[in-house]
This record gives structure tokens, C-alpha cells and sequence, in this order.
């Protein structure tokens, strides 16, 4: 059988191949896809740079430290596009056309499969742009790049993105009970956009709301505040335990949701 | 009937009830179904008992709705049942523990878990992995099927353009990769033609023959059930009303058999009852009811007594007699 963790990535890697040939057996659908996605983000450049032109601070961010948070923000749209959405909206048709049952009668754990099973190449242009925007506005802003600020850095975006999927997934889980659920999907989303601007710039009630409640702070401004070298240690610890918890919950609730799946019946 | 070895499949007082939301027709009780939902409960399973041996076909019989995909559904694990007990291959089927599903597999007709768009291989070698098959022995087994399935390079086409026999078959390949030892088909000719159903339906045997393999079978088509099932079980309403051969089957259903008899001169109508219940006399034909158990003493009584020309004995046909009995709704 070997063993258990190879079985997953042996599994992960053909899963990744097939979802890379499905987006190219419709090769114009996908040249489109990567246009769309590029045009897109040359639109989204161009109005940061009019709302931030002329050298305005914004929360006590310089415009080059806010860009930071903005790389990270573009960073995980990006990641959204190529691994969140399409596989967690493939949770949604399961549950639509009763075919989650296949998925629960594999000897793998239900929630790797329907968090891998897809994979879309449209967001990688925003990912690159992310990164290299982060990369750009951190030189911009004085930085110098020591291996230390980019573990941390690294660190702290994975854990964000662990957060961003745990949120995600939380929200996918609902199509349980209520089937369709792409409406609190796009709520969830257009909330998050309020993570595209550093959290000091928000007044303090609703910078309490972006910490604790819905917790965009951890996001994007946390990872920017790595990049420029200014996070302390219990933030890099609360952000960590923040992602951590975040998993162990998203986990918890899809266990929970499966024990009321019953499938539609023929 | 002792059994040799302990029971593969067991079904124990098994229950499932299900909550039903409850809405009125129309938007007035679209309205009120949206701001006060009110629910019934539905019994979809009813104490149902069985016990299924190694290596053995069961049919599993019943109209739409008297639970069949419920039951199976309890015995593969996706549902919890209500009450009663479900064993399977030693398990207990909802905790679907890995060395539980390695060992079933679950073909639904109209459902499919290939990937539309790519080759059946390519979803093949996902399943391999998932299942920790290693290429050589995954290839072997792929290359058995596919020959046991009569399929030759469908399998590198993209499943959208196979045809649903071809499909189906590729299905029952990816479901029988990880060469389950039971096996649970949910109507898997449904929609096929009559060639693709034979394929299908030999392919089974031929399986069940090679591995041993315990098949637990629904269909609509009453061929798939004779051709491949010597044990059938009927459900109704939820309960379990038979279990045992097709021929016992037919026989509760229908104590009587049908005499045909071709004569070579027309004969008083009053004299035909004595050897048992006419069921129609036109002109030279006679249609008879006559009980089995008497139907040996008819038979040569008949031929002694009356000029027959031709003599046929047949069972009414079993769907109908299990769809008599559906509408009737009882069963003595």
C-alpha cells in the first residue's frame, strides 16, 4: 500500500495533471481566461495609482508601504482564482448533483480531496503581479530583503492563505444544508476587499471588527507589516495561532456538515 | 439453509426515517414554507433484515421510492441508518473506515464520478493513486477489465465523446480498479440498449465468477434480475416482503399458471371450467388459470379428454406480477 503521506502526494500530483489537461483541452477558453485576467488587473493598477497618486499617506503608510499590502492583497486574489474557487464551488455541484457519494467512498480524506481535486491557471498572472508589486514597493519603501524578513514573510503568508481557505471552506461547507451558497461566497469576498488597504486606515471600530470578528487584518496587513520588517513577535504568533485555529475549525464543521449529508435520493 | 461461512453482507432491523420539508403548491405556500418551514417524517426503510453470502448475485427489487437507494446507500456508509444494525465485510458501513471502502465499490446508473472532459485514464490513474495501486499492477488491471469489458481505446478518448454504454462500462471499470469484494449497483443499465445491457450483464457474471465477488444489483429491467440473480430480495413501501429465489417469487406472486390450449374443434365453455379458471375462449383458443399444484393432473387430464392441438404452460410475466402487485400494494 506504501505509505499513507505518499499515497496523498502521488494522489495530489495526478490530480494537479489532470486539472492542468482539462483547462487545455479548451484552448481558447483558457487563452481568454489569461487575457481576461491580465486586463483585469492593469484596470485594478490603474485605479490604485489615481487613489493613491500625489503622495498621500494613508493610516500612517507611506504610498510605496501601503503598495505592500496591496501586493499581498493581489497576491491572494491570485490564489483564490487558481485554487480556492474552482475547487470549492466543484463542493457546491457535488452536493447539487449527489455525486459528493463518490467522493466520500474513497479511502482519502473527503476534505483533501474536494480542497485539491482542481486547479486553474487564470489567477497566476495575479500571483506573479503580487509578488513582484510586494517585492517593487518594499525596495520602494527602504527595505532591504535579509533571508530572516522573507522566512518571515513566507511564514506569514502562508498563513494567511491557510486563513483565507479556512474561511472559504466554512463558507462552501454550508452548500450542505442549503445547496446553493455562491451568494455568501461573493459576501464573503466583497468583505475581504476591504483588505486591499493597510487596517491602521480603517477607524478603530471597524478595525476591531477586520481583527476579531472577520479577520482580514491577519490577511493581508500582518504579511505586508513582515515584508517592512516591522511585525513583532506576538503578532507573528497570533497570526500563526489565528491560521492554525482557523484550519482546526474549517475541519470541525465540514466533519459536522457530513454528519447530516444525506444525499439527494433518486 | 446453514451457512458455511459467516455472512458478508448483514441487515439487521434496518430503519431510516427521513425528514421532509412539507410545502403547499403555489406562491402562497412557496411564502409560507420560506418564513415557517414545517417538516414530516417519512419512513423510507422499515425494519429491514437480510443476510448475504460470499460470492453471492442478490437482486434487490422494488418500484421507485420503496427504498432500494436508501438501503444501499446504509450499506455503503453515506447515510446513518435510524435504527438497526448494518455489517459489511466485518464493518460497520457509516464509520467508513479506509479498509472498509477499499473493499466495496457503488456503481450508480445515473451518476458518474469520471471527469467529463478527459480521457477515462486519465481519472483511472488518479483512482490508482487514491487506492495506492502501483502502475505495473494498475495497468494489469486496467488492461483485464478493459478486455473483460470488450473496450479498446475508448478508454484514451474524452469520456464526452463515448457513447452511455461506453461510458457505463468505463464507470464499472474505475469502480472495480481497486477490486472491491462487494459490489453495489444502482441501476447500472439504466438508459443502456439492449446490447449494451447483455454486455453489461455478462461482464457482471464473469466478474462475480473470476473474484468471487458478492453483488448486490437494483434494476428496472427485470432481464438483468433473471439473467444474473438466483436470490432476490423485494422491498415495498420500505419493508422487506421476499427473500428468496425469483421462482418462489413468482410463484407468491402468482399460484396459478397459464394453460394455452390450441383445440381442433371448438368445445362448450361449461365443460373447460372443470380443469380450472378460463381466463378467455375465443373460438378455438383457450386461455386456462390453473393452480400448480394441481397443474400435472390438469395437464394430462386435459390432453386425455379434449382434442388438443397445441398445449403451452407459462408464468405470467414477472414485471407483471410485481407491478400488480405494486398497485394493489398488498402482498397475502
Amino acid at each position: 500500500m506504501g505509505n499513507p503521506l505518499g499515497r496523498y502526494l502521488l494522489t495530489l500530483r495526478r490530480l494537479w495533471g489532470t486539472a492542468l489537461a482539462m483547462q487545455l483541452e479548451y484552448q481558447a477558453n483558457l487563452l481568454l481566461e489569461v487575457v481576461a485576467a491580465i486586463a483585469n488587473l492593469i484596470g485594478s493598477l490603474l485605479l490604485l495609482s489615481l487613489f493613491y497618486g500625489g503622495g498621500r499617506a494613508l493610516g500612517g503608510w507611506s504610498w510605496p508601504q501601503a503598495l505592500v499590502v496591496l501586493g499581498v492583497y493581489t497576491l491572494l486574489e491570485g490564489i483564490t482564482s487558481t485554487w480556492l474557487r474552482p475547487n470549492l464551488s466543484t463542493i457546491v455541484g457535488h452536493v447539487q448533483q449527489g455525486t459528493l457519494d463518490f467522493v466520500l467512498l474513497k479511502p482519502i480524506d473527503s476534505q483533501f480531496w474536494l480542497s485539491t481535486t482542481r486547479l486553474s491557471l487564470m489567477g497566476l498572472p495575479e500571483i506573479a503581479t503580487g509578488l513582484g508589486l510586494m517585492i517593487w514597493a518594499a525596495a520602494k519603501a527602504g527595505i532591504r530583503t535579509t533571508p530572516w524578513l522573507l522566512c518571515q514573510t513566507l511564514l506569514m503568508l502562508l498563513a494567511s492563505g491557510l486563513l483565507l481557505y479556512s474561511l472559504w471552506f466554512l463558507v462552501a461547507t454550508t452548500s450542505i444544508w442549503f445547496v446553493k451558497t455562491w451568494n455568501a461566497i461573493e459576501v464573503l469576498r466583497a468583505a475581504l476587499s476591504a483588505g486591499r488597504y493597510p487596517i491602521s486606515a480603517y477607524p478603530a471600530a471597524v478595525r476591531t471588527l477586520f481583527t476579531m470578528v472577520l479577520p482580514v487584518a491577519f490577511l493581508t496587513t500582518v504579511p505586508a507589516e513582515a515584508m517592512l520588517g516591522r511585525l513583532t513577535l506576538p503578532w507573528l504568533l497570533l497570526s500563526l495561532m489565528v491560521a492554525c485555529l482557523g484550519l482546526a475549525l474549517s475541519r470541525a464543521f465540514w466533519q459536522f456538515a457530513l454528519r447530516f449529508y444525506t444525499s439527494a435520493s433518486s | 439453509m446453514a451457512p458455511s461461512t459467516s455472512p458478508i453482507i448483514l441487515a439487521e432491523g434496518l430503519s431510516k426515517t427521513y425528514r421532509v420539508a412539507a410545502k403547499d403548491p403555489g406562491l402562497a405556500g412557496t411564502l409560507r414554507h420560506f418564513v415557517q418551514r414545517r417538516y414530516n417524517d417519512v419512513a423510507a426503510v422499515r425494519d429491514v433484515s437480510f443476510q448475504i453470502q460470499p460470492g453471492e448475485m442478490v437482486g434487490f427489487l422494488g418500484p421507485n421510492g420503496a427504498g432500494k437507494t436508501t438501503t444501499l446507500k446504509m450499506l455503503t456508509g453515506l447515510i446513518h441508518p435510524s435504527a438497526g444494525k448494518a455489517l459489511v465485510a466485518g464493518y460497520t458501513p457509516h464509520r467508513r473506515q479506509a479498509n472498509f471502502l477499499r473493499r466495496i465499490t457503488l456503481v450508480m446508473g445515473q451518476k458518474q464520478q469520471l471527469l467529463w472532459d478527459l480521457p477515462a485514464l486519465d481519472s483511472l490513474r488518479v483512482n490508482a493513486a487514491v487506492y495506492g495501486i502501483d502502475d505495473a499492477e494498475s495497468h494489469r488491471r486496467i488492461h483485464a477489465l478493459a478486455e473483460m469489458l470488450d473496450m479498446g481505446n475508448e478508454l484514451k478518448r474524452p469520456l464526452r465523446k463515448l457513447s452511455l454504454g461506453q461510458r457505463m462500462k468505463a464507470e464499472l471499470l474505475a469502480a472495480l480498479l481497486h477490486r472491491p469484494e462487494v459490489l453495489f449497483l444502482d441501476e447500472p443499465t439504466l438508459g443502456l440498449d439492449v446490447n449494451a445491457q447483455a454486455r453489461v450483464r455478462s461482464f457482471l457474471a464473469d466478474y462475480n465468477q473470476r473474484f468471487g465477488a458478492t453483488v448486490l444489483l437494483t434494476s428496472h429491467y427485470m432481464a438483468d434480475i433473471t439473467a444474473l440473480c438466483p436470490r432476490v430480495l423485494l422491498i415495498h413501501e420500505g419493508r422487506l416482503f421476499h427473500d428468496g429465489s425469483l421462482e418462489a417469487l413468482t410463484q407468491r406472486l402468482a399460484p396459478c399458471r397459464e394453460v394455452r390450449l390450441e383445440l381442433a374443434e371448438p368445445w362448450p365453455l361449461d365443460s373447460l371450467r372443470a380443469y380450472g379458471e378460463v381466463e378467455s375462449c375465443e373460438g378455438m383458443v383457450v386461455r386456462l388459470l390453473i393452480r400448480r399444484d394441481a397443474l400435472t393432473a390438469a395437464v394430462s387430464q386435459l390432453l386425455a379428454d379434449l382434442p388438443v392441438r397445441d398445449l403451452e404452460v407459462r408464468d405470467p410475466p414477472i414485471e407483471e406480477l410485481i407491478g400488480r402487485l405494486f398497485v394493489q400494494g398488498t402482498l397475502s
